[in-house]
């Protein structure tokens, strides 16, 4: 009995912590293959480059957990960036052009939300609608045009703050955001109790709507807040940038352990799925991998990961289904 | 008549995990007959009538045709051997058009192998002629009402020319006038020779139509005779009967003020005019058949389902409740029929769908108090005796008994003074059967009222104070604890209302 108990720990262990040591691994080889990897320098720059991505990521996390996900969310960061560029460029004001921002982010996302909860629109179906109809607003709103010289607004993305780049330290002040959330709120608890099991949840007496609303909520500040850096760190308002960024911050939360039928998935596991893919781009443009390449394995590690979140599910249930037969 | 036995089954048996579903089965069906089979839900009709289709494979037993063993692996193969079915629930695609629906996986081949739609519209179009029906074979079933879907499913095993064909509640969908346009076709059918095996709980149908009758009860055959030899005293008699499987006293507990009042709660298509009243201390019990509508009331009440007319009183007090919210504010919660819809979190650990509907508790002053979630977690599931390695193992890995004692432990969460218990002991083993009975017996002590929604006659006998019978969408009947016996029961549930 207790070698079985011992047994099941390490199993939960494994499966619990398996995505941390892929992420030590992966350091490890990358040191191995390439010294310059390991430099301060270096790795301060994986952490800029990845952190507009993964606070994506950590809205994709809550609203995968959630049962549902965002396509917009490189759309509407475009149409809050450029939105917030340019109000930064009429009044001058830092403040009142963050708040921008994330009101747009919040906007949008409340659309996605009425679409979800009022006319109970599947969210891949919504949201890819939002995404092309943000998309195009950015690029009418900006007649196509990058909006430059944006003077002190690059504070923001290439700012300092206790001796870090700016967008490291937002990055982790979200990181802790979501995992506060997601942990110790009634809002979190339902999240994944909704992910898991929406009819389930619903007859437990959770309000599903307000809460997948809320989710979408949320989603849209981080929206927004990554739209400010985005457009700070490349120096001006570019209707179309970061496209493709929803699929990085999916990837990031797949890896990372959020699983998409629902009701699985950490903060802190996102943050590691991020740098698996921060630290697999880095080491493969140091080692001279050739660009097509990198993108096939980049695929492939999605590939696995989703592999590896079925295969140890069906892991899971197996040794009960023995059991029941041997009845 | 030519009363050569057509259909033979012999010694079949059938395992489900933790059940034997079919124990030796023997019966045999003669050409040009009505066969009826009667019993309970659960004794095993429906899963025989599924051996003989192809659909499950039995255990042990051979099913023989014209005395001939035959093995049939699925319901193609069926057809083939002349055997067609009509199912109790209606499966149905509702973008499918009526011609596209009569001829799934029997579509007519052109000479280059392609399915050959002349030839289906011209077969849908007299098919449809003859039988009056003046819809367009390119109606969608979307399009249609329920009865004329069964009546197109009837048609088409009918279609097939079959000899042996299975009904399996034919009539539970469709009109009193289309009864008849049914009972007409299955005359016709015995008078071409066919012989028709048909599941039926309404005796007036059983009776009128039946050539010969098998009662089934806890998947064994209690009896088989010719018509002549039974009536419905006797075929209710042999139908429940069923053992008990877990002897529990029931204990004597002072019934207290009245806790929940319903009266004449109505929801179209689903239920009508019940009422019905509980209080504290007291176990009440719904009875009825599949499709009483005993579990459509129940979510109705705990405002699963919206209900139309009618009036809830609760502790006095009338109230109206919209949503489940509602109803945990009233101090009511209910444990689902259906544990794995509405009742677990799969992926999640037992301490988490212990703490579900009670979250506010443990999280408050922005944080989640872990120490208080924990000892409230573990005091329930001690009290619940819930089986678990830990309570951060996921729910899912746990026993079906575990799993039920997990969700109403969800429940004790919330101290509620009105517990609904539908089906409580379903696919649950014996030993954890007794246990919730004794929490039962526990949650009245303490003056909580407890309405048992359960198909199982000799549990309600055992634990109610009194029972309420449904039958249709309404409450036919309601017997004191002096009066109950599974026949007086069974009447009731058997009972056609005169409207």
């Amino acid at each position: 009995m207790n070698a079985v108990n011992k047994d099941k720990l390490w199993t939960n262990l494994k499966s619990k912590y398996s995505i941390y040591m892929v992420l030590l691994a992966l350091f490890i080889i990358s040191w191995m293959a390439n010294e310059n990897f390991v430099s301060a320098e270096n790795l301060k720059n994986i952490s800029t480059q990845i952190s507009v991505g993964t606070i994506l990521a950590f809205g994709q996390t809550i609203l995968i957990i959630c049962g549902m996900l965002d396509l917009s969310s490189a759309s509407v960061l475009a149409l809050a960036g450029v939105l917030s560029v340019s109000v930064y460029k009429m009044t001058g004001s830092l403040t009142i052009a963050f708040a921008v921002a994330i009101i747009v982010g919040v906007l949008c996302n409340i659309l996605n939300g009425l679409m979800v909860t009022k006319f109970k629109a599947p969210p891949f179906i919504a949201t890819l609608a939002m995404m092309t109809m943000a998309r195009g607003a950015a690029l009418m709103y900006t007649n196509g045009q990058n909006i430059y010289q944006i003077g002190g607004y690059t504070v923001f993305g290439q700012g300092r703050i206790f001796g870090m780049p700016a967008p490291i330290i937002f990055m982790i002040g979200l990181l802790i955001i979501t995992w506060y959330i997601l942990k110790h709120t009634v809002f979190g608890r339902s999240v994944y109790a909704i992910g898991g099991n929406e009819e389930a949840a619903n007859a437990s007496g959770i309000n599903v709507d307000k809460i997948k609303m809320r989710a979408f909520i949320i989603n849209g500040i981080f929206v927004g807040i990554a739209g400010v850096l985005f457009m700070s760190r490349i120096n001006g308002g570019m209707p179309n940038g970061a496209i493709g960024y929803e699929f990085k911050a999916l990837t990031a939360a797949v890896i990372g352990g959020t699983s998409f039928t629902g009701g699985i998935g950490t903060a802190s596991g996102t943050l590691a799925g991020a740098f698996i893919v921060g630290f697999l781009d880095n080491i493969m443009v140091l080692v001279g991998v050739n660009s097509y390449l990198q993108q096939i394995v980049r695929g492939a590690i999605i590939a696995l990961a989703v592999i590896y979140d079925i295969w140890a599910k069906t892991k899971k249930r197996k040794p009960k289904l023995a059991s029941i037969e041997a009845k | 008549m030519n009363l050569d036995i057509k259909l033979r089954v012999s010694n079949i048996e059938k395992f489900f995990p933790g059940v034997k579903a079919l124990d030796k089965i023997n019966f045999a069906v003669k050409k040009g007959t009505v066969h009826v089979l009667c019993g309970e839900n659960g004794a095993g009709k429906s899963t025989l009538m599924k051996v003989i289709n192809g659909i499950y494979k039995q255990d042990a037993g051979q099913v023989l045709i014209d005395e001939k063993v035959v093995d049939i692996k699925n319901p193609i193969e069926a057809r083939s051997h002349g055997i067609s079915m009509i199912f109790q629930e209606l499966n149905y695609m509702p973008e499918m058009t009526i011609e596209e629906s009569l001829f799934v996986g029997n579509w007519p081949r052109d000479k280059f192998g392609q399915v050959d739609w002349k030839e289906i519209r011209k077969r849908t179009l007299q098919l449809l002629e003859k039988e009056n029906l003046s819809y367009s074979p390119e109606t969608k079933l979307k399009d249609l009402t329920v009865s004329d879907i069964q009546m197109l499913e009837i048609l088409k095993a009918i279609s097939y020319n079959s000899d042996i064909i299975i009904m399996d509640e034919p009539t539970s969908a469709i009109t009193q006038k289309e009864v008849e346009v049914l009972f007409k076709k299955i005359i016709e059918l015995k008078e071409r020779g066919a012989c028709i095996i048909y599941i039926s709980h309404k005796m007036d149908e059983i009776f009128r139509i039946a050539d010969e009758i098998t009662v089934f009860r806890d998947g064994c055959v209690v009896d088989s005779r010719p018509i002549a030899d039974y009536d419905m005293e006797t075929v209710i008699t042999q139908m429940v009967g069923r053992k008990l499987e877990s002897v529990f006293q029931k204990e004597d507990i002072a019934i207290g003020e009245q806790a929940l009042q319903v009266k004449g709660l109505t929801s179209a298509g689903k239920f009508k005019n019940v009422s019905f009243e509980v209080s504290q201390g007291e176990i009440i019990g719904f009875a009825g058949l599949m499709g009483a509508g005993r579990t459509e009331v129940m979510r109705g009440l705990f405002g699963l389902d919206e209900y139309q007319g009618g009036e809830v009183t609760i502790r006095g007090k009338k109230v109206h409740i919209k949503n489940v919210r509602d109803s945990i504010g009233h101090k009511m919660v209910m444990l689902s029929e259906d544990r794995r819809r509405f009742g677990i979190i799969p992926v999640r650990s037992v301490r988490e769908n212990v703490s579900l509907s009670s979250l506010k508790k443990f999280i408050y002053k922005g944080r989640l108090h872990a120490e208080e979630e924990n000892q409230v977690v573990e005091d329930l599931c001690k009290k619940m005796n819930v089986k678990t390695p830990s309570y951060e193992t996921s729910i899912e890995s746990l026993s079906g008994g575990n799993q039920q004692k997990v969700i109403l432990a969800k429940w004790m969460a919330t101290n509620p003074d009105i517990l609904i218990l539908d089906e409580p002991t379903r696919g649950i083993d014996v030993g954890a059967k007794h246990e919730i009975y004794k929490l039962m017996t526990m949650l009245a002590k303490q003056g909580k009222a407890v309405i048992m929604v359960s198909s199982e006659l000799p549990e309600l006998i055992m634990m109610c104070d009194k029972i309420y019978v449904m039958a249709k969408g309404e409450v036919t009947g309601m017997l004191t604890r002096d009066e109950f016996t599974q026949e007086k029961i069974m009447a009731y549930a058997t009972a056609t209302i005169t409207q």
